[in-house]
């Protein structure tokens, strides 16, 4: 193999290709010998350059993370849920997302039980919420099932759903709607406790927050609730 | 070839600028270079109309980085509330706008330009299909091409959120949560891209350092090397014929002219144009009727709502189409991660077009009638796929009504969803069957020398 040298550690070059760049082959004689020391050394000496540089790498990649303050942000929120009337809904925000509160009528809540059929996932067994949240209310046991506390955020691409609770047909909406919330950015529907409908892009039901009751009227939004 | 000059250094003529010259030329390649590049770069005699486009994409480069100085001297990239409860980024754009004297003439400029790149671009991509500029010895042209409109498409994408307004936000929120559905390190990576947990002053800041250092270097960089390897190969033309294959004694190509003064002096009939079409949407049409910049943008950000209606800027539009058209889970990956591949493989299924193609002829005057039918077909469905990206999901053509209860004819073939399915698949067959059909097409013979009247 007149075109090839082994050199040291099984290493093989091609002659072309070093003669062309010019390295370790100060000792390269008509022969068809190169200087194997001066060769590892420079082997040596790219491998130690080049660690260096990755390792340089790290604090750079690093700062792009979250820093100190942005992650010590994000305190919990209160919200009275005093005046909050049967079929409004609140937006309030936590950690920079909104976070909506929502006082279900009777109405309303009758729907969730004749969607199930239609629903992605129905039970809500992927983990967008706390363990404490049960039921297709999605709501805290003992406290009243019509206050619903989710994040507004699509569980798609992050947009914020659009509130549709009109029954019927409303603009964009399928004519056998029952209420629910419409994604604007890639048409994801969930219905009135956010459950996402089937065959939509957006993955999982809409998150919920870990929430917990101060009092009847008193939420408090980033708590999670003890023992429940 | 296009180095053979590189070795003829200026000989003064005795005048003090030719001493000049020849003082310069034995310390830098000033002469070789003009020569090579211009002077003495042979191009094609036979270039048309299509050969506009990529002078003119040199030249809205040129604007874009000028406006863009200027824009910096003035703009915040603060996500911070001023005392007005403005963020400061969203209230710097509208003191260009309003304070800064001829403010708004630079940032239209700079707002339309971003528009005015991608038709040209995209005009200039299209010409490269018509003619087959990709093919051997071309393939690096176009794959640096490639990049060149991958580099853009990051660089309108981080200058579009840096005016701070609801577009802006909500736009880059559904691009950056592309990610997320990356398995395991998909959250992680958002937060690491946005700097936060959510999109804020962190993300603006970054976002402005990219758009306005890092980019630019990396996209002046890949058009240098996308001119270099144009000028090592040459430059092909309208009957995709080599024209170093036949050469005069002087090793001049017979079909060749060269670039300056013959193209140098056509291109500026084709700035002027342009330059008109440009005025007149910056004096009389800078939003371009919501495409170049939406109205929406024009509110200033609010993260707890998102605006109705939101789609992304018009040249995104096609992409963003294909993104939508996928519904459905399989292969154990949610749909949203196959619209992510979808649409991640929409432009990166372009660089492998030069080896994709098995055509014998290259330009479109001599491919046959499959190429020809099935191209027709793709531009109107590229066409229709942008248009869609622009319209909310669940859109009918011709104001057509779904009916209440289950679906009919029209329902189905007029539904914009379903038609963007279809035109998304046939996007991809095009090119993933293109080394069949393109084989089999009855091609024209080629002629020796170009055609020319």
């Amino acid at each position: 193999m007149p075109q090839t040298f082994t050199c040291g550690f099984a290493l093989t070059y091609n002659r072309r290709v070093l003669s062309r760049f010019n390295v370790g082959i100060s000792a390269m004689s008509n022969q068809g010998k190169m200087d194997c020391g001066r060769r590892r050394l420079i082997v040596a000496t790219a491998a130690v350059g080049g660690s260096g540089v990755l390792a340089a790498l790290v604090p750079f990649v690093s700062t792009l993370l979250p820093s100190e303050r942005a992650k010590a942000a994000g305190a919990p929120v209160e919200v009275d849920i005093s005046k909050l009337e049967a079929g409004q809904m609140i937006t309030v925000e936590w950690r920079g997302k909104p976070v909506w509160v929502m006082r279900r009528t009777k109405e309303m809540l009758e729907t969730l039980a004749t969607l199930n059929s239609e629903l992605a996932d129905p039970d809500s067994a992927k983990a967008e919420q706390p363990p404490y949240c049960k039921g297709m209310e999605r709501t805290i046991p003992n406290q009243d099932p019509a206050v619903l506390v989710m994040v507004g955020i699509c569980t798609h691409l992050g947009c914020s759903p659009t509130a549709k609770f009109r029954a019927g047909t409303e603009e964009s909406m399928p004519a056998d709607w029952k209420g629910g919330f419409l994604c604007p950015c890639h048409g994801s529907t969930f219905d009135l406790s956010g459950r996402v409908f089937k065959n939509k892009p957006a993955p999982t039901n809409l998150p919920v927050p870990p929430y917990k009751y101060l009092s009847e009227t008193r939420i408090i939004i980033g708590v999670d609730t003890e023992g429940a | 070839m296009a180095a053979n000059t590189n070795s003829e250094k200026y000989k003064s003529d005795g005048s003090l600028i030719g001493n000049l010259l020849e003082w310069v030329d034995a310390r830098f390649p000033a002469t070789s270079l003009w020569r090579t590049h211009l002077a003495e770069y042979y191009a094609p005699k036979n270039f048309n109309f299509w050969y506009f486009f990529g002078s003119l994409a040199l030249l809205v480069l040129v604007l874009q980085v000028v406006t863009g100085i200027f824009l910096v001297m003035h703009y915040k990239p603060d996500g911070s509330l001023n005392a007005n409860g403005i963020p400061v980024a969203f209230a710097s754009v509208n003191y260009i706008m309003y304070d800064v004297p001829w403010g708004w003439l630079v940032r239209y400029m700079h707002s339309t330009g971003a528009s005015a790149f991608f038709i040209v671009v995209y005009l200039h991509m299209f010409r490269g299909i018509l003619y087959g500029s990709y093919r051997k010895p071309r393939e690096l042209i176009w794959v640096f091409g490639v990049l060149v409109f991958l580099c853009l498409m990051a660089e309108a994408f981080m200058g579009y959120l840096l005016p701070w307004g609801q577009m802006s936000l909500w736009g880059a929120q559904v691009i950056i949560n592309l990610f997320s559905a990356i398995p395991v390190i998909g959250d992680p990576l958002t937060i690491w891209i946005r700097g936060d947990f959510v999109i804020g002053d962190a993300t603006l800041n970054r976002f402005f350092s990219f758009h306005v250092i890092a980019v630019p270097l990396v996209l002046i960089g890949l058009v240098v090397a996308h001119l270099l390897a144009l000028h090592e190969v040459g430059s092909n033309n309208p009957d995709g014929v080599e024209i170093k294959e036949r050469k005069n004694e002087k090793g001049i190509p017979l079909d060749g002219i060269p670039f300056h003064p013959y193209y140098t002096v056509k291109d500026i009939v084709g700035v002027v144009v342009f330059l008109m079409a440009f005025s007149a949407v910056i004096f009389f049409a800078p939003e371009g009727g919501g495409y170049f910049l939406e109205y929406n943008n024009f509110f200033q950000s609010d993260p707890l709502k998102t605006p109705p209606h939101i789609a992304p800027v018009w040249y995104f539009t096609p992409f963003y189409s294909m993104l939508r058209a996928m519904v459905w889970n399989f292969f154990w990956l949610d749909a949203k991660l196959w619209g992510v591949i979808t649409m991640g493989a929409g432009v990166v299924i372009l660089a492998f077009l030069p080896w994709l193609d098995r055509s014998p002829a290259k330009s479109i005057r001599y491919r046959g009638p499959i190429f020809k039918i099935l191209l027709a077909i793709f531009v109107f469905a590229f066409l229709i796929l942008g248009f869609l990206g622009t319209k909310a999901p669940g859109y009918y053509f011709f104001g057509y009504q779904p009916p209440e209860k289950g679906s009919s004819l029209l329902s189905i073939l007029l539904s914009g969803d379903i038609i963007a399915q279809v035109f998304t698949a046939y996007y991809f067959l095009f090119f993933l069957t293109m080394p069949i059909w393109s084989k089999i097409d009855k091609c024209k013979p080629v002629p020796e020398r170009v055609t020319w009247k």
